[in-house]
């Protein structure tokens, strides 16, 4: 039964989100506009006994994620932009290792230091590497208070089953902001066994060890074998591919024009659609939920359909997503771009103004 | 009601944030969708301090307000950089105790209150903009008095629960100036 709505700040959701969900190790290092992630972790898993770290560094915090996801925890760090720029090695060593880990980015504008006011510029980071090597992180990108709550949950199971990091991709609005959130009595946590867990060998009674030790590594120096590993992490991706795509679709079967938007941007896209419908344009929308993995069929599938135009793409960037959103429509259809930078947010007007422009003649 | 929008500013320790929390709570009290959000760009304590509040009938869309039906202004500088966000036809919720100017638009609907003279009167800042949710709450009807007192239960915790008639006295006085 759905309990009674609660008006929370949305980092306050995540971090009770990640307890909800069994999670008893948090690492983390304080950086606006998360903290209010660390906060809500410092005061809470003392009263649950669980660990809080405030580590010396966003480093010290990644690897600190490794070391419990190795020993088979649920574990979880967060920070924002710069700060996830620094995890990025340890990033990298999780997807080497195929560790379990759920890290959460709450966007600021860069690049460098930048602002600290909400922005989506670490699409291409959260989705195509941003750490060394040939890996994958599963990247969901809530929309509400509420979906960062339901998503938190979600990636630790999407987590333990793939044996994959997990990034929550949200920005500043959707961490400061408070909305109406309500909690479920029972989390749907799935158990997953985890016998590769360097947690201890046991002794039998004539004192030998219950099973060979287990080894945690990203290292492989013989070619051949790291060529394996590398082909078996491939093989995970595209089960992932296959199984996980999540989406949003609102309007196709009539639209004219059809936003492309996350997160943010698709919160301020959705009432454009209403507005648009005032003025006689239909336009639908595809908000993707994973971003990796991406919702391309989708995409590639309301581009084939006779009644959609155009796309527009919306985001905080100066045009990240669209080059996903390109290669979905694969040239069947034209994709117009707007975005806006520096922390600031579209308003509903820029966004209905490039509608009109693209109905009235495709130029814009 | 859709996406009906506030903008709550004044000086850092003023209460303006909390003012926010307590008439987002009061909407939800009513089933509405509302989005609460704050200023948390580069301003210090003793600083300007605002924040956004949104109530609507439908999922709300951007919870940064841009253009506002109702500013509360318990600062000159805040009446200085707000009064040109307000819709036209929208209102300004003028505290005269700390804003010496006026405003200057015509297309608007002006309520000056002297909510510092309140706070004074009850003895804690925080009755000022409390005073101005009166306001708000008389002059647009965007939640009642009732889930107004609703929403101080929820949001003070118990030990500050002995406050509640004084902040529903200076809400009052508020509401009696429209």
């Amino acid at each position: 039964m759905a309990q009674k709505r609660l008006l929370m700040k949305g980092n306050e959701v995540i971090a009770e989100a990640a307890i909800r969900a069994g999670c008893r190790n948090y690492f983390g290092y304080p950086i606006t506009p998360q903290t209010e992630v660390m906060h809500y972790m410092a005061k809470k898993m003392v009263q649950i006994g669980g660990n809080f770290v405030q580590a010396e560094s966003e480093l010290a915090a990644i690897n600190m994620v490794y070391g419990a996801a190795s020993a088979g925890f649920r574990a979880m760090t967060s920070s924002s932009s710069p700060g996830i720029s620094l995890k990025q090695e340890g990033i990298s060593y999780i997807a080497g290792a195929e560790l379990p880990a759920v890290v959460v980015n709450i966007v600021r504008a860069g690049p460098g230091l930048g602002g600290i006011l909400p922005a989506q510029g670490d699409y291409f980071q959260a989705t195509k590497g941003g750490g060394h090597g040939d890996y994958r992180n599963i990247v969901i990108a809530p929309a509400s208070v509420q979906e960062l709550y339901e998503l938190t949950v979600e990636a630790f199971n999407l987590a333990d089953k793939y044996r994959n990091l997990v990034m929550i991709l949200g920005d500043g609005t959707l961490g400061q902001m408070m909305e109406p959130v309500a909690f479920r009595d029972e989390e749907p946590i799935v158990t997953y066994e985890k016998p590769w867990a360097t947690n201890g060998r046991g002794y039998n009674d004539d004192g030998s060890y219950k099973r060979e030790h287990n080894t945690i590594t990203s290292i492989y120096i013989d070619p051949d074998v790291l060529e394996v590993k590398n082909n078996e992490l491939q093989a995970k991706y595209e089960l992932i591919r296959q199984n996980e795509v999540r989406y949003e679709a609102i309007g196709l079967e009539d639209a004219e024009i059809v936003i492309t938007a996350f997160s943010t941007c698709s919160r301020i896209s959705r009432n454009v659609i209403r507005q648009a419908a005032e003025l006689g344009i239909k336009v639908g929308m595809i908000r993707p939920i994973t971003l990796w993995p991406f919702p391309t069929q989708a995409i590639a599938d309301a581009a084939a359909m006779p009644n959609v135009k155009a796309f527009l793409d919306v985001e905080l960037n100066a045009g990240q997503m669209i080059e996903d959103v390109k290669l979905a429509v694969n040239g069947a259809k034209p994709v117009y771009f707007h975005g806006r930078l520096g922390g600031n947010l579209p308003t509903q007007k820029e966004i209905l103004d490039k509608i009109v422009a693209i109905h009235e003649g495709g130029k814009v | 009601m859709i996406d009906f929008s506030i903008i709550l500013a004044g000086f850092g320790g003023q209460g303006i944030l909390s003012a926010g929390k307590f008439a987002a709570e009061a909407a939800l009290y009513e089933g509405k969708e509302v989005s609460w959000f704050p200023s948390y760009g580069p301003e210090m304590r003793g600083g300007t301090a605002n924040c956004s509040v949104v109530i609507s009938d439908e999922p709300i869309g951007s919870p940064v307000v841009n253009d506002a039906d109702v500013v509360i202004c318990c600062n000159q500088p805040s009446m200085e950089k707000f009064e040109a966000s307000i819709k036209p036809g929208g209102y300004l919720i003028v505290d005269t105790g700390m804003i010496k100017i006026k405003a200057t638009r015509t297309d608007i609907n002006v309520i000056e209150l002297d909510a510092s003279g309140i706070a004074d009167e009850f003895g804690a800042m925080a009755y000022g903009p409390i005073s101005m949710l009166g306001c708000l709450s008389k002059a647009t009807g965007c939640f009642s008095r009732e889930s107004f007192e609703k929403s101080l239960y929820e949001v003070l915790p118990e030990r500050r629960h002995k406050m509640i008639p004084g902040n529903l006295a200076a809400f009052d006085k508020g509401a009696a100036a429209v």
